[in-house]
């Protein structure tokens, strides 16, 4: 068994060592111990000979919300699209670190990539009235019984449509996402939680960071 | 003058006959507007000014028959006008020491004669015509016109009055009420500047109490009024000299329980007082009872059956205090009833008003224009609002008021909002864009009160249901309540979008109950909907209103809380947000007893001069900066500064000091500024090596940054190491180089303010003559506002310590400026020029110019001065003029009464005043004649009463006084025969040297009588003696010897005497 982990703890260095040189922020050590944290998640292989490729959408969903307090169905669906960037299905090793780069650490450039990313379902470069109407549809619960909470919904997507689409073309490229966080921060996170909060970051990279690194 | 006089003037309690006025500044004050009005009167209205008063007003005056001159027919000691009424009888008439005056234009004149003693004869004709109104208009015109409203209509009456003599009489009272109005107004502008009053919350509860009185069964209290029911415009109801302490209104309460209960409801909180039943009372404003936060809980405590009751009724009791509540309620929904009807009568009223002023203004023939002084034209604040109205279109002949009211309406309402907007502008001129400070109006002057200018509450007037802001901000708020934390952020994010800094924005968001929303937004756990609520409180906040209500809420609680969490944004914008809260005191007091000032101090720990910064630093150095501006609004309280200094607050201010930002810098120096007016931070300051930084930072080419360094040099100046350290750094040169920015009077005061203070070492006077500050600063004396005067003067009279510069300050033309300024009203400034006067006339030329200026009168007359500092600093400065006048003993005679101010001044309070009114007469007994006088005038048993004293210097200079009294007539022996002689011999036990000297002196001179001798042996005074007659001091030596002797040439002569028996 010592004789295995020796064996593990080599080939994870090596690895660490190359991904480390792919992906922004971590340092060598730090991916060490995301691999290592990757592979608790994984868990043992629930055949012997076929170990597992990565995480697939239900365990995924399961640490969104575990460890990131990201709890919005349609966006952890579209969390995990954005992480999973070859659309097999499962997300790897190598984009679980390159998601935790941008999630624990990202610049602002990279989030608003990545918000834009998951706001873009269908992926076509805009943001479109449908699009912002399908996650801000029950953002409204305790209206009034006389007000139709649709109205609502369409009129604040209006109002937030008219100030994000700088070009007037009736949707929001990232072009006018990105100038618009620019100007105000908090349209990063516009149509839903989908990263996670100061507290959340913090508590992970404790954990996973340095009481790792004491074992 | 009805109203100034009962509700502003502060009486002395009425023992005899008729009241005294106090010597206060406000009856000051009050008698000098008076005054003014009375001058101006007879040029500014020459035909009412020939009116005959239907009594004469008649009063002991002062004033002799050598004083009038030509149009007096005089005879012996009576005087009659020329000028006679239509039965042929003089309208001025003088048998001493009476004299009545029937009409404004002789009163004018006389006051002209009356010259130095102008203020006395104004003040002594009010005391004997409690009522000048009724005697000048009679006392049927004067009551029909109080019976109308005396806010409204003047003018009918003046209509219905065809009798082109009661026309005349009408006008005489539409002045006489205008003058009223201005002078209440005047004086309820100076106390706003000194006290702050919120009448709202008073009003409030009362209002809410008053409803509990009234249905039978459940009523919890039998009854509830008001003392008076004059209301000020600024919304309290009680006399403007009470209004000084901070008092609102006075209620009279009975309990349904407990014996009726006398209210008094002040800033500080409600007490009982003595028992004011009425209003006009003179006496029982003492608090008689512990000072309880608001009503309910003093009848709480008072009330068993108020207690019970009160938690049974609808509202709660723990919802009385926070009455902003049920405004709210009452604002939304009363809009289309009571409210806004209300606010157009008023509106009509004022117009009305407006109208009538102009048409009896324009029948006078020519406008009325508000002469200001030209230093305060500088205040855009005072002068824009009375010139909208001025400027109006006056076409108001009577069928047309009623077109016009409606007309004007909102034209007057755009003016309003245009004139307050220039307001806001002017004062916001004075930031840097970068340096954003709230409401900042700091000068060296800053005090507490400053910005907490009593704004009467501001509502909404008209259909503000018709602004589409209105239906959009109601909506946004539905959204508010209703949304998830996704959708709340982003209706936040609309909201951001709104004019937020518009007042009707403002308010609307106030009035709508957004401020509750959006403070209870901070409770959630959701980041972004913080920081969006913060992003939309930090810009509303600028209003002084939301501000209040944030506090009044306990909305600050949650602010201050926020400071303690992690994220940094959140953090930086809690601290600008509290930096525009804390705009008044009661909130820089609850961010204190919340622990703020610790937690704002927390926030400035970052390095903010590295030459790259990280992301994060960055962030830290922006967090640090919003806590600055917000210590720096919470520096304003006395306590916050020494709380600031007490959390660590000053050596981490001083390293942000080292930051290269303007924006950062400004805040910074802004609060060592405010700080450095107590004591201990100036320590701190100077010695964490602060001082370069600030002379560093004097060289800045922004303005308001070099004003705040001077400001905090100025003050931290009183050190005398900092002074030196000022010198080391170079930062004189520096200093005299600002003199060059005359334009930015601001500025101009902190660095006059710096070179005075920096002055006060004669080193740096040196050094500064390098420069030729001294002829710089003489040019500054002329056409500069108060604040600049007083420290010029206040460097010239350091400078003149220096005996080559006195001879300077004659040579460059000063002496002429200084004295025009002595005939000034500004206390500190008086002072100051007092003392220049004083130092320069030690130097013969300069006397010979200050006599020829009469400038000893106009020192001499400022002993009337109510400032004890004042009367001091003037008395201190007759010494020298007193020396060094040619003739002195002619020109104190010449003094009219000045004699017998002196003497009046030996029974001040003060030991200062005392000290150097008997240094003055050191003087004036050099003079025989004037001992003479001053003898007749008994300052014998007056310095005698002042001989149990134990302050050194009044001790030292009273000795020298009685020494120098001792030289006339039997003045020994009156001496002797008052007392003064055992008291005096006591002072030998001071350890004071001067007082030794100046105390055997006078013993000398007293041992000349044998009585008094015998006095002194009885009170063992030669052992002492003989001890003094071993100083190095030959002059004591001298005295003491010389008064030893007189003893023993009694005893040996006594014992000859025995002997030849």
């Amino acid at each position: 068994m010592s004789e295995m982990s020796a064996m593990n703890r080599k080939v994870i260095r090596s690895l660490a060592e190359t991904i480390s040189k792919q992906v922004e922020h971590f340092d060598q050590t730090e991916v060490e111990c995301l691999i290592r944290e990757f592979n608790m998640l994984l868990g043992p292989p629930s055949s012997p000979g076929r170990a597992a490729q990565g995480l697939d959408r239900i365990s995924f969903r399961s640490i969104l919300h575990r460890m990131f307090d990201i709890t919005d169905d349609l966006l952890m669906d579209e969390v995990f699209r954005a992480f999973d960037k070859d659309n097999d299905d499962i997300v790897s090793m190598k984009e679980w670190i390159e998601g935790l780069s941008v999630f624990l650490r990202g610049t602002l450039d990279e989030k608003m990539k990545y918000c834009f990313h998951v706001y873009d379902s269908n992926g076509d470069g805009f943001i479109s009235r449908e699009e912002m109407w399908r996650w801000l549809k029950d953002g409204f619960v305790r209206l009034p019984p006389e007000e139709d909470p649709d109205e609502a919904v369409k009129d604040l997507v209006e109002i937030t449509l008219k100030k994000m689409d700088h070009d007037h073309d009736g949707k929001v490229s990232f072009k006018d996402f990105e100038k618009t966080v620019r100007e105000e921060n908090l349209y990063l996170e516009a149509f839903g939680t989908c990263l996670p909060d100061s507290m959340s970051i913090e508590a992970f990279e404790q954990r996973v960071f340095q009481e790792q690194m004491k074992q | 003058m009805g109203l100034s006089l009962t509700k502003a003037a502060q009486w002395t309690t009425a023992s005899s006959g008729t009241g005294k006025l106090e010597f206060t500044p406000m009856n000051e004050s009050l008698l000098k507007e008076i005054l003014r009005f009375v001058e101006r009167f007879s040029s500014q209205h020459p035909q009412e000014a020939e009116h005959v008063f239907e009594e004469p007003l008649q009063w002991r005056t002062t004033l002799v028959a050598s004083d009038f001159k030509t149009d007096y027919d005089i005879s012996d000691s009576a005087v009659q006008s020329h000028e006679k009424d239509s039965e042929g009888l003089p309208l001025l008439q003088l048998s001493p020491p009476a004299v009545y005056v029937r009409s404004f234009s002789q009163l004018s004149k006389l006051v002209h004669l009356a010259d130095g003693k102008k203020l006395e004869e104004v003040r002594a004709c009010l005391e004997e015509n409690r009522d000048p109104v009724v005697k000048i208009l009679g006392r049927s015109f004067a009551t029909t016109l109080e019976r109308e409203d005396a806010q409204t209509d003047a003018l009918s009456v003046v209509d219905k009055v065809k009798d082109p003599a009661k026309e005349v009489k009408g006008k005489l009272f539409l002045f006489l009420q205008k003058m009223d109005k201005q002078i209440l107004s005047k004086l309820l502008e100076e106390i706003s500047e000194k006290v702050s009053l919120d009448p709202a919350a008073a009003k409030n509860e009362v209002e809410l109490l008053k409803q509990l009185c009234s249905d039978g069964e459940k009523r919890v209290l039998k009854s509830l009024r008001y003392t008076s029911e004059f209301e000020f415009s600024n919304g309290c109801r009680t006399p403007l000299w009470r209004q000084v302490h901070g008092e609102i209104c006075y209620l009279v309460i009975e309990p349904c329980d407990a014996e009726t209960l006398y209210i008094t409801y002040s800033t500080a909180g409600v007490f009982l007082n003595e028992g004011i039943k009425q209003e006009g009372e003179e006496s029982g404003y003492e608090r008689t009872s512990d000072v309880y936060a608001d009503l309910v809980t003093l009848l709480k405590s008072r009330s068993p059956h108020f207690a019970k009751n009160i938690n049974k009724q609808d509202f709660a009791a723990q919802e009385l205090p926070s009455t902003h509540k049920i405004q709210h309620v009452e604002s939304v929904d009363g809009e289309e009833q009571g409210q806004p009807q209300r606010s157009y009568e008023q509106q009509e009223k004022n117009v009305h008003e407006k109208a009538k002023q102009q048409h009896t203004v324009n029948k006078a023939g020519g406008r009325n224009k508000n002469e200001m002084c030209p230093r305060w034209s500088s205040f855009a604040l005072l002068s824009t609002f009375g010139k909208a109205e001025e400027e109006e279109p006056s076409k108001s002949s009577g069928e047309e008021k009623k077109k016009l009211t409606l007309g004007t309406r909102s034209k007057i309402k755009a003016e309003f909002s245009a004139s307050s907007s220039a307001v806001r502008q002017s004062s916001q001129k004075m930031k840097t864009s970068a340096g954003a400070m709230p409401g900042e109006l700091t000068s060296e002057s800053s005090t507490e009160s400053e910005e907490e200018e009593e704004q009467p509450e501001r509502r909404l007037e008209g259909d503000i249901d018709r602004l589409p802001e209105y239906w959009q901000i109601q909506k946004l708020f539905r959204y508010l309540k209703a949304g998830n934390q996704t959708t709340t952020a982003l209706t936040l994010c609309a909201m951001m979008d709104l004019n937020l800094m518009q007042e009707t924005c403002q308010l609307i968001i106030r009035d709508l109950g957004g401020l509750e929303i959006l403070l209870n937004l901070l409770d959630t756990i959701e980041v972004r909907c913080k920081i969006g609520s913060l992003k939309i409180l930090r810009k509303i906040s600028h209003n002084v209103q939301i501000s209040r209500t944030i506090v009044y809420t306990s909305g600050l609680q949650k602010i201050v809380t926020i400071l303690d969490l992690p994220d940094k944004d959140l953090k930086a914008l809690a601290a600008e947000t509290i930096a525009n809260v804390a705009r008044f005191r009661r909130a820089r007091r609850t961010v204190r007893k919340l622990n703020g000032i610790k937690k704002l101090v927390k926030l400035l720990d970052c390095v903010p001069n590295l030459a790259k910064l990280t992301e994060n630093q960055e962030k830290d150095v922006e967090v640090a900066r919003c806590g600055v501006l917000a210590l720096w609004s919470c520096s304003k309280s006395r306590k916050n500064k020494e709380a600031i200094r007490k959390a660590g607050g000053i050596p981490l201010l001083g390293r942000l000091l080292k930051s290269p930002h303007a924006n950062m810098l400004i805040p910074v120096v802004g609060t060592l500024q405010e700080c450095a007016s107590e004591e201990s931070c100036r320590i701190a300051i100077q010695t964490k090596g602060m001082i370069k930084d600030l002379v560093k930072n004097l060289r800045s080419d922004n303005e308001e940054l070099q004003m705040h360094c001077a400001s905090a040099i100025f003050k931290c100046a009183e050190e005398e190491q900092t002074r030196d350290l000022v010198r080391k750094y170079k930062g004189l040169q520096q200093l005299v180089s600002l003199l060059g920015k005359a334009d930015n009077k601001q500025l101009l005061a902190a660095a006059t303010g710096a070179i005075w203070k920096c002055s006060i070492s004669t080193e740096n006077v040196a050094e500064f003559q390098k420069y030729n500050v001294l002829q710089t600063l003489v040019g500054l004396l002329t056409y500069q506002p108060d604040e600049v005067l007083v420290n010029v003067v206040g460097a010239l009279g350091e400078f003149a310590q220096i005996p080559a510069n006195k001879a300077t300050i004659g040579k460059c033309g000063g002496i002429k400026p200084l004295v025009n300024l002595l005939t000034g009203t500004d206390q500190a400034l008086l002072v100051n020029v007092t003392k220049a006067v004083g130092a320069c006339a030690t130097d013969k030329d300069n006397m010979t110019i200050i006599q020829q200026l009469d400038g000893v009168r106009l020192v001499w007359s400022l002993l009337k001065n109510p400032s004890p500092d004042v009367q001091s600093s003037a008395a201190w400065a007759l010494c020298p003029c007193i020396e060094n006048a040619k003739d002195a003993g002619e020109m104190v005679r010449s003094l009219v009464g000045g004699l017998t101010l002196i003497l009046y001044l030996l029974k001040s309070t003060n030991n200062e005043v005392l000290a150097s009114i008997c240094a003055a007469i050191t003087k004036i007994a050099r003079d025989e004649d004037n001992l003479a006088v001053i003898t007749d005038l008994g300052v014998i048993p007056l310095l005698t009463k002042l001989t149990d004293t134990t302050d050194d210097r009044l001790r030292h200079h009273l000795a020298e006084a009685i020494h120098y009294c001792c030289m006339w007539g039997s003045n020994r022996e009156s001496f002797g025969k008052v007392g003064a002689v055992a008291p005096l011999v006591r002072f030998l036990k001071s350890k004071d040297a001067a007082v030794h000297l100046s105390t055997a002196k006078a013993l000398y001179q007293l041992s000349w009588d044998p009585n008094n001798v015998i006095i002194m042996h009885a009170t063992k005074v030669v052992k002492p003696l003989l001890q003094m007659m071993r100083s190095d001091v030959e002059e004591l030596q001298e005295y003491a010897s010389g008064c030893v002797r007189h003893i023993r040439k009694l005893f040996l002569a006594n014992l000859y005497h025995c002997l030849s028996y």
